[in-house]
C-alpha cells in the first residue's frame, strides 16, 4: 500500500499510526505491532477469525473497552489502546 | 414512523446478497442486515480484487431498493417477525462523523426473515496457537483485506478444506511468501473428491487455478502444524507429516479447519437442526413458518449453492413458488457436493492429540485442555471451568470440544452476541426511522472518506 | 444393590454442603444427581452470601450460615471466587432511610455488624450509583462467590471424606429406605435426603414447592465498577407481593470483574426461555440506580428456578410421614447463603442433637398441617411482611 494512500491517521498506544481509508482498525494495531487484547490470564492476544466471531481483537476505542476491532474502520483522529487491563481508579474492593 | 418490511435478510454474503437482490427486484421492499462494514461476506469481502459474478451481484444490489444496514449486527429474535440489531462499534467522539448517538439499536420488523448467517472456521486448539499472528485461514485473509501489509512476510497456511487454497493464491498474488500450504486430508481422499468434481465442471475445486497461482509453495496433504512458537508473537511453526516432524520460521500462521455453519440465530427462533444444520424444505422454509434459511447454515457448500439458495429463499418468501421450484431442482443436483466436501474434509482422528495438558482451549477464559477432560458434559465443563462462558459465547471452544471431546453445546439464548446492556430494554420508539438509516450509512461514508 | 448410611438426591449446593456434613460425621454417603454437581438453580443463582431480614426465623438462618461461610472462607480454593465486598442496601429517599435505620438496630440486635452511610459517603463508596440518593446501609460481612465451584469443592470434601457420586444418574423414586435410580439400580439407605430443589416435588408429591423464575445478566469485564453487591430498599414502595411477577435492582460485582445484573421474580414460568419484557424492566431498574451500566457490554443473560415454599423458609429436617426420609429443599432465593447451615440442622435432627439455633421453624411437619395454617402459624410468629427483598 503506498504512502500517498495512508490518508488517515490514528493512534495506537499513543504512537501515530497512518492507513489507507478502508483498514480495519484490527489491522492497524497489527501495523502498529501491537498485539489486541491481554488474556484473562495475561498473555498477549492477536486477531483470530477477522470476522467478528471470537472477541480476540478487542481493544479500546477513545476510553470504551470491549471494541470489536476487526469489523471497525479506521477513521480519523480515534484513539485505540490495546492489552488494557480495564482497571477502575477507583480504589480497592472492600470498604 | 416505524421501520417495517416485507422480507428481512440477516447476512450479507453471497446467499443474502443473492436474496435481498432477487426480492426486491420481485417487488417486496427488502431489509439487509449485516454486521460487517460493508457488504460482501467473507467469501466477497473487500480489499482485494472481486470475481465476476461478484461484482454482478454487488452491482445488482447497489442498484436495488434494498435498505441496507451495514456494521449491525443481530442479537435477538424475540419473535419469528421481530429482529433486534445493534450498531456494531463504538460512539465516536466525532460529531462530524454524522452519529445521532441514539440511533444504536433498533428493533426491526418483517413479514417474512430470510437467515443467510453464512459460516465460521472450525479452530482446533495446538500448543502457541493463542500466539499473536497465529489466525484462521480465512481470518488471516481477512485481515489482509482489511489492511494488513503481507508484501515480503512470511506465511503458513494450514487446515483443512479448499479455503486454504484460496487464502494461498490470495497471499502469494500480494506477494507474501507462503512456505507451505498444509491439508490435513490424505491426498487419497483429495483424489476422490477431485474426481467427484468432474461432473461438477463449475466447482472443481475451483483448485486448478489456484494451483498454478501457488505453483512454488508446497501443497502437503496429511500434514498438519502441532505446535506454533514465539515468545510475544508468532515465530515459528513445528508441522508434522505422518512420522516427519520439522520447523518452519514464519511471520503469519492461518490454521482452520474448515467451516461451522453459523446456526445460533436459527436456533434461537426454534428452526429444526439436523446434524448441525438448518433443516428446510426444497424452498428453504425452515420449521417456522415465514423463515427462511439460505446459504452454508444449511450445508457447506460454497458461493454458487449459496447464490442458488438466496435466490430460491428469496422466490419463495415473495410468493413466486414456480420460479422458486425450479431453482430448487438445480439445488438439488448439487448437494451431492455439499456432502462430498463433508467427506473430504472430515477430521483425522489423530488432530484430537494436538493439544497438550497445558493448552489453552477456551481463549476468552483461558481454560486449558487438562481442566476439561476430567468433566462429561458440555454443560458440566462450561460451570465448573467457565469454557465457553466468555464473549464469544463458546463460538470458537465449542466447536473445537465438539471434535475432541465429542460434547454439543447447549441451548442458545439472547443475546447472540454480547451487546450493551441498554439494548436489552426494549428499542425505543419509534424503532428506527429511514432517516436514521441514512445516519448509519453516512458513518461508513465518512469511515472511508479522506480527509 | 448398595447399602449406605445416607442416600442424598441432588448434588447441588444444598445436597452438596449435607454431603460434605454428613461424611464428615462418618455416615456412608452417597450422592446421586441427574446432571451433575450445582446444574440447578446453583449454576443459575448469583451467588450471594447474605444476610437478609424477610422474617426472624430467616434472619436466624441467614446469620448462622453466613458465619459458617466466613469460618469456611480461607479453606476455599480460588475458583469459588469467594469475594467478601459486602452489600450496600441503597435507601432512595427519607422512608428508605428509616428502613435502614431500623434494619441496623435489628442487625446489631443478633450480633451483626453494619454501618449507616449517608448520601455523601454513599456517593463516595459507590460513585457509579445515581446522586442523590438518602444513603445506605452497609454490611461489610456479606460476600458473593461463584455457586457451581462452591458446589463442588463441598462434594469433593464430602468424596475426601469417603462419599460417593453418582452423576449423572435420574432418580425415579426415594422414599421407605429406597432409592430407584432409572438404570434399574436400587439404593438402600437408612435415611435417604431430599434436596433436588424445584424437583423436589416429583419425588414426594404434595410438597408445597413451586418454581419462581428469575433472570440474570452477566457483562464483559470491568474491574471496580461497583464495589460493593447492591440492593435496593425500593420495595417498600413497589410492595412487591408474594404472587405477581416482580424486579429489582440488585447488582453484584464478581471477582472476575464481571457485573451480575438482577433480579427478577415470576411464577407460571416453566420454560428457560427469556421473557424480554420482564428482562428489560429489571435492566432499566438497574439503569435507575447506575446510569452508566447500560453501556456495558452484556456477555450472556440465563434464566433459572427457584424452589418456593409458601412461608419462605426452606424445608429442612425429617418428613414425619416416612422414618427414613428428611427434606433439604425450598431454600428459593436464599440456597447458596443457607446452604452450610441446612446442613447442619439437618445433621444435628438425624443425630438427634440440638441444634445451634432453633431447627423448628423450618421443619417440613409445618406443612402436614395444611398450607393455609402453616401461612397462619409463619404470620403470627413471625410477623412476615407481605413484600419483600430484592434478591434473587
Amino acid at each position: 500500500m503506498s504512502e500517498v494512500a495512508r490518508s488517515i491517521s490514528l493512534t495506537v498506544n499513543g504512537t501515530i499510526i497512518r492507513v489507507a481509508p478502508g483498514t480495519t482498525i484490527a489491522a492497524a494495531v497489527l501495523l502498529a505491532g501491537e498485539a489486541t487484547r491481554a488474556s484473562v490470564g495475561g498473555e498477549p492476544r492477536g486477531p483470530l477469525c477477522g470476522m467478528g466471531i471470537c472477541f480476540e481483537c478487542r481493544v479500546t476505542i477513545d476510553g470504551v473497552p470491549h471494541q470489536r476491532s476487526c469489523q471497525m474502520l479506521c477513521i480519523p483522529g480515534i484513539r485505540v489502546t490495546t492489552r488494557e487491563v480495564t482497571e477502575d481508579s477507583g480504589g480497592p474492593a472492600t470498604p | 414512523m416505524k421501520w417495517s418490511i416485507d422480507i428481512l435478510v440477516v447476512g450479507a454474503g453471497p446467499a443474502g446478497i443473492a436474496a435481498a437482490v432477487t426480492a426486491a427486484e420481485a417487488g417486496q421492499h427488502v431489509g439487509l442486515v449485516d454486521d460487517n462494514p460493508v457488504p460482501g461476506g467473507q467469501i466477497w469481502r473487500s480489499g482485494a480484487p472481486l470475481p465476476v459474478t461478484a461484482r454482478r451481484w454487488q452491482a445488482r444490489l447497489d442498484a436495488s431498493s434494498v435498505v441496507r444496514l451495514e456494521g449491525w449486527r443481530v442479537f435477538d429474535c424475540p419473535e419469528p417477525n421481530v429482529v433486534r440489531a445493534e450498531r456494531n462499534g463504538f460512539k465516536p467522539a466525532h460529531p462530524d462523523a454524522g452519529i445521532d448517538e441514539n440511533r444504536d439499536c433498533a428493533e426491526l420488523r418483517c413479514r417474512a426473515l430470510i437467515l443467510a448467517t453464512g459460516a465460521r472456521e472450525r479452530f482446533l486448539p495446538f500448543p502457541g496457537w493463542t500466539l499473536p499472528n497465529v489466525m484462521g485461514a480465512g481470518g488471516l485473509d481477512a485481515m489482509v483485506r482489511g489492511g494488513l501489509p503481507i508484501a515480503g512476510k512470511r506465511a503458513v497456511i494450514a487446515g483443512t478444506g479448499p479455503l486454504l487454497l484460496a487464502v494461498a493464491a490470495h497471499l502469494a498474488a500480494r506477494q507474501a511468501k507462503v512456505e507451505v500450504v498444509c491439508e490435513q486430508a490424505p491426498l487419497s481422499r483429495l483424489a476422490r473428491f477431485a474426481a467427484g468434481m468432474l461432473t461438477e465442471p463449475a466447482k472443481l475445486w475451483q483448485g486448478a487455478r489456484y494451483r498454478i497461482t501457488t505453483r512454488h509453495t508446497p501443497y502437503r496433504t496429511g500434514c498438519w502444524p502441532i505446535a506454533a512458537h514465539g515468545r510475544d508473537r508468532l515465530e515459528a511453526v513445528t508441522l508434522q507429516q505422518g512420522r516427519n516432524r520439522w520447523e518452519v520460521p514464519c511471520d503469519y500462521l492461518g490454521c482452520g479447519f474448515h467451516l461451522v455453519p453459523n446456526i445460533e440465530l436459527p436456533d434461537l427462533l426454534g428452526c429444526r437442526i439436523e446434524d448441525g444444520f438448518v433443516a428446510t424444505d426444497a424452498l428453504l422454509q425452515t420449521s417456522v413458518p415465514g423463515v427462511y434459511c439460505a446459504g452454508e447454515p444449511t450445508g457447506i457448500g460454497g458461493v454458487e449453492l449459496s447464490l442458488l439458495e438466496g435466490q430460491i429463499a428469496a422466490l419463495a418468501a415473495s410468493g413466486n413458488v414456480d420460479r422458486a421450484r425450479s431453482l430448487a431442482r438445480q439445488r438439488r443436483r448439487r448437494l451431492g457436493f455439499v456432502r462430498a466436501l463433508q467427506q473430504a474434509c472430515a477430521l483425522d482422528p489423530q488432530l484430537r492429540e494436538l493439544p497438550q495438558e497445558d493448552t489453552v482451549v477456551c481463549r476468552c477464559e483461558d481454560v486449558r485442555h487438562r481442566e476439561l477432560h476430567e468433566h462429561a458434559t458440555w454443560r458440566q465443563a462450561k460451570l465448573h471451568t467457565r469454557c465457553g462462558m466468555g464473549p464469544c459465547q463458546g463460538r470458537v471452544c465449542g466447536a473445537a470440544a465438539e471434535f475432541l471431546f465429542g460434547w454439543h453445546a447447549g441451548s442458545v439464548r439472547p443475546p447472540l452476541f454480547p451487546a450493551s446492556v441498554s439494548s436489552l430494554v426494549s428499542p425505543r420508539e419509534p424503532a428506527l426511522a429511514d432517516e436514521s438509516l441514512v445516519a448509519a450509512n453516512a458513518f461508513h461514508e465518512n469511515a472511508k472518506e479522506t480527509p | 444393590m448398595s447399602i449406605s448410611d445416607v442416600v442424598i438426591v441432588g448434588a447441588g449446593i444444598v445436597g452438596a454442603a449435607c454431603a460434605r456434613e454428613c461424611a464428615g460425621r462418618g455416615l456412608r454417603t452417597i450422592v446421586v444427581d441427574a446432571l451433575g454437581i450445582g446444574s440447578g438453580a446453583t449454576a443459575a443463582g448469583m451467588g450471594h452470601i447474605v444476610v437478609m431480614d424477610d422474617s426472624p426465623m430467616q434472619l436466624a438462618l441467614t446469620v448462622y450460615s453466613q458465619r459458617l461461610w466466613r469460618e469456611l472462607s480461607a479453606e476455599l480454593p480460588a475458583d469459588v471466587e469467594f469475594e467478601p465486598c459486602g452489600t450496600l442496601w441503597v435507601a432512595g429517599d427519607d422512608e428508605e432511610m428509616d428502613e435502614v435505620c431500623r434494619k441496623r438496630a435489628l442487625y446489631a440486635s443478633v450480633g451483626v455488624d453494619s454501618e449507616i452511610l449517608d448520601g455523601q459517603a454513599l456517593a463516595e463508596a459507590e460513585p457509579r450509583l445515581r446522586r442523590p440518593l438518602s444513603g445506605a446501609l452497609l454490611v461489610p460481612s456479606d460476600a458473593v462467590l461463584y455457586p457451581p465451584c462452591a458446589a463442588g469443592y463441598l462434594m469433593r470434601e464430602a468424596v475426601r471424606m469417603g462419599a460417593q457420586l453418582l452423576a449423572p444418574q435420574r432418580v425415579l423414586s426415594a422414599g421407605k429406605g429406597r432409592v430407584l435410580l432409572e438404570n434399574g439400580t436400587e439404593l438402600h439407605a437408612a435415611r435417604i435426603v431430599n434436596a433436588c430443589g424445584v424437583d423436589a416435588a416429583r419425588l414426594l408429591p404434595g410438597l408445597p414447592i413451586r418454581k419462581r423464575r428469575g433472570h440474570l445478566v452477566i457483562t464483559d469485564r470491568y474491574p471496580g465498577f461497583v464495589r460493593h453487591q447492591l440492593v435496593e430498599l425500593g420495595y417498600l414502595k413497589s410492595a412487591h407481593s408474594l404472587t405477581m411477577d416482580s424486579v429489582a435492582f440488585n447488582v453484584q460485582p464478581r471477582r472476575t470483574g464481571q457485573l451480575l445484573i438482577g433480579s427478577s421474580r415470576e411464577y407460571g414460568a416453566e420454560t428457560s426461555g427469556v421473557n424480554h419484557a420482564l428482562l428489560a424492566a429489571m435492566v432499566a431498574r438497574a439503569q435507575a440506580y447506575l446510569p452508566e451500566i447500560g453501556e456495558l457490554q452484556a456477555t450472556r443473560v440465563w434464566t433459572g428456578f427457584r424452589a418456593a415454599t409458601p412461608d419462605k423458609l426452606p424445608l429442612i429436617g425429617p418428613w414425619p410421614e416416612d422414618n427414613t426420609l428428611f427434606l433439604a429443599t425450598g431454600h428459593e432465593g436464599l440456597g447458596i447463603t443457607t446452604s452450610l447451615a441446612t446442613a447442619k440442622l439437618l445433621a444435628s435432627a438425624m443425630f438427634g442433637e440440638e441444634a445451634e439455633i432453633p431447627a423448628e421453624p423450618y421443619l417440613p411437619a409445618r406443612y402436614l398441617h395444611g398450607e393455609g395454617d402453616a401461612e397462619l402459624a409463619a404470620g403470627a410468629s413471625g410477623k412476615r411482611r407481605d413484600t419483600e427483598k430484592s434478591h434473587v
